[in-house]
């Protein structure tokens, strides 16, 4: 072929059309490679795996009642029990991370000892307990269906005690009608409490009777083991008929109170949360159906259910209530 | 950029990466507590992406003259429209557990999936029309005007994702400020005269 380089180029200059083909491959390899190495990079930056089983120690001191007993009162659900690493790696703890499978990671290393909770309020006896004092209420194993507003459900095996025997405890004067919680504030330990998704700390509440229900407990372990931080330690609300928001993590204050509270989820959105967040299939929510719900580990849908399937325990507390305007 | 068959293959291939990465992590059950949730969210995550990239296209190549890189436009807008497929299908599979008559009525109470509904709507005229037969057919005027539809889909994808999320809108909003960066670009040289003529933005090969 001829070139406006003319004859300049001598023979032995002249790459081998072999050797030329060679680099050629070499080079889109490379860059295959690289590009390659990139994008799975990339990926799994945005796409993080899913962090390590943790292992906590055992509660020692639980008890158990018998079985007819526990399912008459909803203490205990015949139903297959969620898996320890999906109850602990699936998380909504805003205060570490919006991402459910980064909170485990996030709340790693938590320190939740020394912890005091301090109760008060409209009460006769105010007083701080700390985790030991907690503990000494009798601890008891309790199979709870747990479900999440977002459509997901769990069934967890949680361990604590009933709140009421708290409530008992400080003696609650008439005017008390209802009862706030309040989580730890303290950005230095929960790193996402810097950020403004939501406003800290996070608070709930529940009505008197609410409280008292022998279904409302405060949880310190599951599957018979101290909780973990990513699900609310060292000890957390469980409320089972309602939307797992509710069921408030890392408490450090109860208060009783004349007036019904303000709760984080019903400020951030009133239309969407309400207050009571009773679990109600007949009460959509705009982002989530609310009629079935996806049970972590199944893969079909199931119902959910009126109270989240507690209807015979609680549905006297709302006797005579429009559960579509008290949503 | 010479080689811009090898230059297409490299794109076609990175493209699939997150596919293939995604499967596999599901095949090994690295994929959390819901892996449902998990997919329905990272193909959705995807569809925006390529979107995004997509409307890169233009203004990239208005800015550093490398009026080759339209050559990939075609292929990444594709990919957005696969992975916004494989999103529907993750919904109408797992969030409807193929329960096709309940659509409907899941469509008009959460007006996120309504959003989410059209935008996918919005890009099959798109992938029909993206054969270099459909841009002769069509003729390049006709064919621009419609593809202008990828804007709305862009805004249709953001807004969806916007309206899903509870409280952490921090990368919704990120999508958003880059669709409006890409948009606002086009709309700024629309009535800033151009300097000489601009090539056409229908695909040349």
């Amino acid at each position: 072929m001829a070139t406006k380089l003319g004859n300049n180029i001598k023979a032995n200059e002249i790459t081998d059309y072999k050797v030329y083909l060679n680099r050629r491959n070499f080079m889109r390899g490379a860059a295959l490679a690289a590009s390659a190495t990139a994008t799975t990079f990339l990926y799994r930056k945005l796409n993080p795996p899913p962090a390590e089983m943790p292992q906590g120690e055992k509660i020692e001191t639980v008890t158990t009642k018998p079985v007819d007993d526990l399912a008459k009162s909803g203490f205990t659900v015949n139903e297959q029990l969620t898996p320890f690493e999906d109850i602990t790696n699936y998380n909504n703890f805003y205060e570490f991370s919006t991402d459910k499978r980064e909170v485990a990671g996030e709340a790693k290393g938590f320190v939740s000892r020394p912890w005091a909770v301090e109760v008060g309020g409209l009460v006769n006896k105010p007083k701080v307990f700390d985790l030991d004092e907690l503990l000494k209420f009798a601890q008891e194993e309790r199979v709870y269906r747990f479900r999440c507003v977002e459509g997901w459900s769990m069934v967890i095996p949680w361990i604590g005690f009933t709140l009421s025997r708290l409530i008992e405890k400080v003696e609650p004067t008439s005017q008390a009608r209802y009862v706030s919680f309040q989580t730890l504030l303290d950005p230095k330990r929960m790193p996402n409490q810097r950020t403004t998704v939501l406003g800290w700390p996070y608070v709930e509440g529940l009505r008197l009777d609410e409280a008292m229900h022998p279904l409302a407990i405060l949880a310190t372990g599951l599957y018979g083991q101290v909780l973990p931080p990513q699900d609310g330690a060292p000890v957390r609300l469980v409320v089972p008929w309602k939307y797992g928001f509710k069921s408030i993590k890392s408490i450090v204050r109860i208060s009783l109170v004349a007036e019904q509270p303000p709760t984080t989820w019903n400020t951030e959105g009133p239309s969407e949360y309400g207050f009571y967040s009773n679990v109600n299939p007949h009460v959509n929510h705009p982002r989530w159906s609310q009629a079935t719900e996806h049970r972590i580990g199944e893969f079909s849908g199931r119902p959910t259910l009126m109270f989240n399937g507690y209807a015979e325990q609680v549905a006297h507390l709302y006797d005579g209530m429009d559960l579509r305007a008290n949503f | 950029m010479k080689d811009t068959r090898f230059a297409k293959v490299l794109i076609f291939i990175n493209s699939l990466i997150p596919l293939t990465l995604l499967l596999w992590d599901t095949y090994r059950k690295q994929v959390g507590a819901n892996p449902l949730e998990f997919v329905t969210r990272t193909t959705g995550m995807l569809t925006i992406v390529f979107l995004l990239v997509s409307l890169t296209v233009t203004p990239l190549r208005r800015i550093t003259g490398a009026n080759w890189l339209v050559k990939f436009r075609r292929m990444l807008g594709l990919y957005a429209f696969f992975y916004g497929f494989l999103h529907l299908m993750t919904y109408v599979s797992f969030d409807r557990f193929f329960k096709f008559k309940t659509i409907p009525a899941d469509v008009a109470q959460r007006p996120f999936i309504a959003v989410g509904m059209v935008t996918f709507f919005l890009m099959v005229p798109l992938a029909i029309t993206s054969t270099n037969k459909m841009v002769k057919r069509l003729g390049g005027k006709r064919w621009n005007r419609l593809h202008k539809l990828t804007y709305l889909a862009g805004v249709g994808g953001v807004l969806h994702y916007w309206m899903l999320v509870k409280s952490d809108t921090r990368i919704p909003l990120t999508f958003g400020f880059v669709l409006l960066v890409l948009l606002g670009y086009r709309l700024v040289m629309k009535y800033v005269p151009a300097k000489r003529a601009t090539p056409s933005l229908f695909p040349q090969s």
